[in-house]
């Protein structure tokens, strides 16, 4: 029967278009090593002590640990979400493998085989793409590759823990001088039990040769992840920096707090550009990553430039706005991010620019797209000190929606004290249009494609800041996210 | 190829089309003229698959098959095409972009390979002269920012590339100068093969001094009132549409 073998087509491009489930969603079966549940000071001397880390290091945990005991969680984002037992979680786990390896040959085969699974495979990346990528999983750096080249240049490219043990002087320098341990809820969590993440210094006058790559990976239950950036750019040096992340799924909420830091130097300039893939929980909005991160770049010197561009598919829950604290005069920053909501999932992110030096300019464009049940929204802050001559802000905050059971929520925040800071704010909230949708339907393309198609165009702006092989990878997520969203 | 029976649809509750019939053979070209509101974009619409239009009675045969039970991307690719009244914008998707999509789309259907970049690239501007467009216009977004008449034109570009068995063209003429309307008949005319048909709806006689047809139909409320030949529409032209609109009620 025709009829009969349609309807089980039609039966079975339902399911793959109403199941489009997480595809990364796989486990490797590692053996690890946790500390005990909870958190107390003994957590803490346990992760310090694992990690054979200095006394200054143990201090300053401890530090923001009794800080962070006296602080309770922030409420004012528009998210929700049940409390977080931290006492009910591990701290600490770290891959058995040995954490010193030279090579990739030394890396436990079973790692190696979840990145192919991702599509990643690091020798592909080292071969093809001309990409270092410092791998990360759970908490220890496992693989660190094109180190010799960067080294001649001068360049540090390596895990935060061997950045401890080796650059101590330029830990104690930098780590939390652009996001302090008591700086906020989160970013004291981590500065107390940061377990690893990756550390690069670029020297003067150095143009970093390719773009430095970590891939970030969750892989055991109910451990929190709590990743540490510092990134350091000197007078005159550029570097281009990618993050992306995926995570298996998990059933039990698994919490993420990250902190990173950026400092720019005179004329120097950092990218920083995300892919954040982690898992969203489910339809019915079970399970998925709390994402509550701290980034922000300091621009130190006079002409500097911090850029952060974001494309944020993932996470149950994302709390997130990457800054930029304009300090040098004629200092840049900028802001491009993509939030993607499907489900139940709710972000609350966006950015704040803070102009202190004069002369200085800052570009916020933000697209957040709301689809499922979702809510979707943008916080930013423009401050700008009496010190700010001239400075100048444009922002560009648009929302689409897909669907009508979704949210999307702007949230902006002007403080001047400088009479001659020039701020505009655009924003605009759209529907995702039938009209278009039918347009490209009556040239062959389906719903799906279509609506990639359109949310693709409408994400343009922000895909073009992000490095090519990124921009087609942020591409082909937004699509994967998308699958399903259309009813 | 097309074959209309007692076509009736409503939108909202209103009925629009009351009882259409149409036959359209490979090689002709049809004219559907007729005051604003008698129905002419609906049908075009319904045709092309749009959602609002409900179909009451009556059915459509396109080769064969039943064309309403296709999805409008099913029509896409079994060679039906609609040069929208009102082209839509989509900003941010670029002309080459959008088009690699649908020919590629279309040649899956039809189990061809697609077409690499360069074999694409070379296919658009050759097309693109068809139009007297500019290469330029290839990374611009879809309609964005458009002019009117580039977006008429426009339209008649992407028919080139898709290369349908049935094209029905929604009123472009409407709002075109006369030498865009020089454009947009010549790429028809140049188009037109004895395998192909078109469907031109529009208000006016003016554009079939250019798009000469095989046939003209006169649609007023909801029914074809008047079929004929090319000397219908100059009939029309003479003495208006309050012509039809006397005779259609005397004979009711």
């Amino acid at each position: 029967m025709p009829d009969e073998r349609k309807k089980i087509e039609d039966q079975q491009i339902l399911d793959k278009i109403s199941k489009s489930e997480y595809k990364y969603g796989f486990t490797t079966d590692i053996e690890t090593e946790t500390a005990p549940k909870g958190l107390s000071e003994d957590t803490i001397r346990f992760i310090s002590s694992k990690k054979n880390e200095p006394p200054f290091m143990l201090e300053w945990r401890l530090k923001a640990f009794r800080r962070w005991s006296k602080m309770v969680e922030p409420k004012w984002a528009f998210v929700q979400y049940p409390p977080i037992d931290y006492q009910n979680a591990y701290y600490y786990a770290a891959p058995k493998t040995r954490p010193t390896l030279k090579s990739l040959d030394e890396v436990d085969p079973k790692l190696l085989e979840t990145f192919e699974k991702l599509g990643i495979p690091l020798e592909e990346q080292k071969r093809l793409a001309g990409v270092a990528v410092d791998a990360v999983m759970d908490s220890v750096s496992v693989a660190t590759t094109f180190k010799k080249e960067l080294e001649e240049l001068g360049i540090i490219f390596c895990s935060m823990s061997e950045a401890i043990q080796r650059y101590p002087e330029l830990i104690q320098k930098y780590l939390g001088s652009v996001v302090p341990p008591g700086d906020n809820y989160f970013a004291a969590l981590n500065s107390a039990v940061f377990s690893d993440g990756s550390f690069a210094y670029i020297p003067k006058g150095v143009r970093c040769p390719m773009e430095l790559s970590t891939y970030f990976r969750i892989n055991t239950a109910n451990t929190g992840q709590f990743e540490r950036t510092l990134i350091i750019a000197d007078e005159g040096a550029y570097v281009s920096y990618l993050e992306g992340c995926t995570a298996p799924i998990r059933d039990e909420n698994q919490l993420h707090a990250a902190v990173v830091e950026l400092i720019a130097h005179k004329n120097a300039e950092i990218k920083y550009s995300t892919v954040q893939n982690w898992y969203p929980g489910d339809e019915e909005g079970k399970g998925g990553i709390y994402n509550f991160v701290t980034k922000r770049g300091l621009c130190e010197g006079e002409n500097s430039k911090i850029s952060w561009t974001q494309v944020e598919t993932g996470s149950a829950i994302t709390w997130k706005y990457p800054s930029v604290i304009l300090k040098g005069d004629n200092s840049e920053g900028q802001f491009y991010s993509v939030a993607f909501t499907n489900h139940f999932q709710q972000a609350d992110t966006g950015t704040k620019m803070i102009h202190v030096g004069k002369n200085t300019r800052s570009r916020i464009v933000s697209k957040g797209i709301a689809a499922g049940q979702s809510n979707n929204s943008y916080r930013g802050l423009v401050k700008v000190y009496p010190t700010a001559e001239n400075a100048r802000n444009f922002s560009q905050c648009d929302s689409l929606l897909i669907g009508h059971k979704c949210g999307a929520h702007t949230f902006p925040y002007l403080e001047i004290k400088n009479p001659t800071a020039k701020v505009e704010h655009e924003a605009t909230t759209s529907k995702i249009g039938e009209d278009q949708i039918f347009y490209l339907n009556q040239r062959g393309i389906d719903k799906e494609n279509a609506v990639a198609l359109v949310v693709n165009g409408y994400c343009k702006e922000v895909f073009r800041e992000l490095p090519m092989e990124f921009a087609v990878e942020a591409q082909k997520l937004l699509a994967i996210s998308l699958e399903g969203s259309v009813g | 190829m097309l074959e209309i029976r007692n076509l009736h649809a409503r939108i909202e509750g209103n009925e629009i089309l009351k009882g259409i019939d149409l036959v359209v053979k490979p090689g002709e070209i049809h004219a559907i003229m007729g005051p604003n509101g008698s129905g002419k974009s609906t049908l075009a619409n319904i045709l092309a698959g749009r959602e609002e239009f409900e179909v009451t009675e009556g059915e459509i045969l396109f080769f064969g098959k039943n064309l309403l039970e296709m999805a409008p991307e099913e029509r896409a690719r079994e060679g039906l095409f609609l040069a929208f009244q009102y082209p839509v914008e989509i900003p941010g998707v670029s002309m080459a972009n959008f088009l690699k999509e649908a020919v590629n789309e279309i040649r899956k259907h039809h189990q061809l390979p697609s077409l690499d970049t360069r074999q694409f690239l070379q296919r658009m501007r050759e097309k693109l002269k068809l139009v007297e467009m500019d290469e330029k216009f290839l990374s611009r977004s879809v309609n964005d920012g458009f002019s009117g008449g580039e977006k008429k034109r426009n339209e008649i570009f992407q028919m080139a590339m898709l290369e349908p068995r049935l094209a029905i063209l929604d009123e472009t003429d409407s709002g075109l100068d006369i030498d865009a309307l020089k454009i947009v008949a010549n790429g028809v005319n140049r188009l037109r093969t004895n395998e192909n048909a078109f469907i031109v709806v529009t208000h006016y006689q003016r554009l079939l001094n250019y798009i000469i047809p095989d046939f003209v139909h006169v649609l007023y409320n909801g029914k074809i009132v008047e079929s004929g030949d090319r000397e219908l529409a100059l009939h029309l032209e003479e003495h208006g549409y309050d012509w039809v609109k006397n005779e259609s009620e005397i004979s009711i």
